[in-house]
């Protein structure tokens, strides 16, 4: 039994999608598949192996101008999809994961701008990921899925917009996980972005980042079902998933979100158990959230983008032992925004970004918002994140005209 | 855009006198630029190129959501990261008050700029010394109007203060605007006759001194 509370913050919270309250819609929209890296002319990855062929699921929404001068390229976070906003079908009654961002007249004004949003390489949402069917065998990847990074997921995007035939992007903006592809493509592909915005991010995955990313993957493995990442045809890892994803909710929270959402409260009892069903309603979310993951993402898929995540470290990657040089060959305009109660990537590692972009001279602009949600904000209707995102993503555009 | 349509008339009178000072496509940091009416309008007018450092969020908001670069930040420490010679010009507008540490502050404004621009309520004019003599209290003026308690400006100087000071401190005074103009006019004049008993407001333009 879910409590009315529960139900108002699932519907208000992270990938709890909520449905506009302005009305305003992208409307239908129409997930479409790319496939490339065909054998043998597969594409390499960081980690010194080959993968194809590669199927990246993406959605776009708004229209692509003459001179293919208005796209903007959304970066979605762990957990999410291509399916960033409108719907699938008219009884469809559940919108994409930032439909409060991007639509017409929104933040992301789809009136304007042609906004694309693929799924991760990795992911279990349409693109090839650990339980997509390995071509050598017939059967499920597995663990046999080679390790990727997110300059690979960022190297698969690349591929999608050349069949695009799109060679400059005015704006690229995802938070978290999002915002880490969001820096990628700006070292990565430097000529091909004229402005971005991370979110919520980071240049590096903090000690206390690959911690939780740790304990929950080894709750997905300990879970005897996962069988060493081989149970596509049998039961599912499902209670090393659904801990794994609660211990991810909490991260996304913060200490004054629990308290004033939950505090000691009681879920649907007057008094204690003195068992371990779950008493507080925090434990009753916390398991709601779980049982509702597992439906849809798969435990493999989990494993090998959080390791991606952990991965993720520009200095050790441009080489260089000061942070500074990280920018080095960036050129975009930035927007770096955080959040004031986010503590799994607080506003301290957003300041080291832009100092490092200050010190090479790139034109970046930098605003914490006061929030108190924790990580999540970022996804949460958020006025004054709409505005910045709307007000930066103008500008860029009538500088270019 | 939408919130264009300024002209050169429709900006405050102090910050018309920098905007008169600043060459085209410069290279300009504005500390403390508040809701960016400045940096807006040499944007737009100037065609410069524009930062800001802010520290009150909604304020960058404000700044951004016009187009404007701006960082939130304290202006003590955003400075630091900039190397020497980055900007063209950097602005103190109306904010040399409220600084803990306007020795360190100007020293690294005139390390990253070529030239820097400080203006500031002129605490030696005479509406102000007739309050402490005849009233006895803490002068309240329209430029600096609060309370002892209340007010954000932890110091207060005079025209004369800042002249002595470029000598102690070793800048070069390139130009001086003494003006009468008040807190959110758009229209004043220039004071040439007694300044430090008759303006309003100063407004330096000032740079290094040339290495001996």
């Amino acid at each position: 039994m879910i409590s009315p509370l529960i139900l108002f913050i699932t519907k208000n919270m992270s990938e709890y999608i909520t449905h506009d309250r302005s009305g305003r819609s992208v409307g239908r929209v129409e997930k479409k598949y790319f496939t490339f890296a065909e054998p043998p002319n597969e594409m390499a990855l960081d980690s010194g192996r080959r993968l194809g062929p590669i199927t990246i699921a993406y959605e776009t929404m708004g229209r692509l101008n003459a001179d293919k001068s208005n796209v903007v390229l959304v970066l979605h976070a762990l957990t999410g999809d291509s399916h960033v906003a409108g719907h699938y079908s008219e009884t469809d009654d559940k919108p994409g994961w930032w439909d409060n961002m991007v639509g017409p007249g929104k933040g992301i004004d789809t009136d304007k701008y042609f906004v694309v949003c693929s799924n991760v390489l990795g992911g279990c949402m349409g693109s090839t990921g650990p339980a997509s069917t390995h071509p050598a065998t017939g059967a499920p990847y597995g663990l046999s899925f080679p390790m990727v990074t997110i300059g690979d997921m960022v190297r698969a995007q690349k591929a999608l917009l050349d069949y695009l035939g799109i060679k400059r992007i005015l704006s690229m903006t995802g938070g978290s996980m999002g915002g880490m592809q969001v820096l990628q493509w700006c070292i990565q592909y430097p000529e091909m972005v004229l402005s971005a915005i991370p979110l919520a991010t980071t240049m590096r995955h903090s000690a206390l980042a690959i911690a939780f990313n740790e304990v929950a993957r080894q709750a997905i493995i300990a879970d005897p079902n996962w069988n060493n990442g081989d149970y596509y045809d049998g039961p599912r890892p499902n209670v090393g998933l659904s801990v794994a994803r609660m211990i991810g909710h909490v991260t996304y929270l913060s200490d004054d979100a629990l308290r004033q959402k939950f505090g000691r409260r009681l879920q649907d009892r007057d008094n204690f158990s003195f068992n371990f069903d779950s008493d507080f309603q925090v434990e009753s979310y916390l398991r709601h959230q779980g049982a509702k993951f597992v439906e849809r993402f798969d435990a493999n898929s989990f494993l090998y983008i959080t390791k991606a995540a952990d991965y993720f470290d520009l200095t050790q990657q441009s080489g260089q032992s000061s942070a500074v040089d990280v920018f080095l060959k960036a050129s975009a305009r930035f927007l770096v925004i955080s959040f004031t109660s986010d503590w799994l990537y607080p506003t301290y590692q957003s300041r080291d970004m832009v100092k490092a972009m200050k010190k090479r001279g790139l034109d970046v602009s930098f605003c914490e918002i006061e929030a108190e949600w924790g990580h999540d904000a970022f996804l949460l209707p958020n006025e004054r994140l709409a505005n910045l995102i709307k007000g930066f993503i103008d500008s860029v555009y009538e500088r270019m005209e | 855009m939408s919130t264009s349509g300024w002209n050169n008339a429709a900006v405050r009178y102090d910050l018309q006198i920098i905007a008169s000072w600043i060459k085209p496509e410069s290279k300009v940091l504005g500390l403390g630029c508040g809701e960016g009416e400045l940096l807006y309008h040499l944007k737009h007018h100037k065609q410069a190129m524009e930062t800001g450092v802010e520290i009150i969020e909604s304020r960058v908001a404000e700044c951004i959501n016009k187009g404007l670069t701006v960082i939130q930040g304290d202006i003590n420490e955003e400075i630091e990261d900039y190397a020497d010679d980055t900007f063209d010009y950097v602005v103190l507008s109306q904010t040399l008050q409220q600084v803990y540490d306007p020795l360190t502050l100007i020293r690294s404004m005139l390390r990253i700029g070529r030239k820097v621009v400080v203006s500031f309520p002129n605490f030696g004019h005479w509406y102000a010394r007739l309050q402490l003599l005849f009233t006895g209290r803490a002068p309240i003026t329209a430029q600096l109007p609060y309370q002892w308690y209340d007010t954000p400006n932890i110091r207060v100087l005079s025209i004369k203060d800042f002249t002595t000071f470029a000598h102690e401190v070793g800048f070069h005074i390139l130009k001086v605007a003494t003006i009468n103009t008040d807190r959110e006019d758009k229209t004043g004049n220039y004071v040439a006759f007694m300044p430090n008993l008759r303006a309003t407001y100063g407004i330096y333009l000032i740079s290094r001194l040339p290495a001996p």
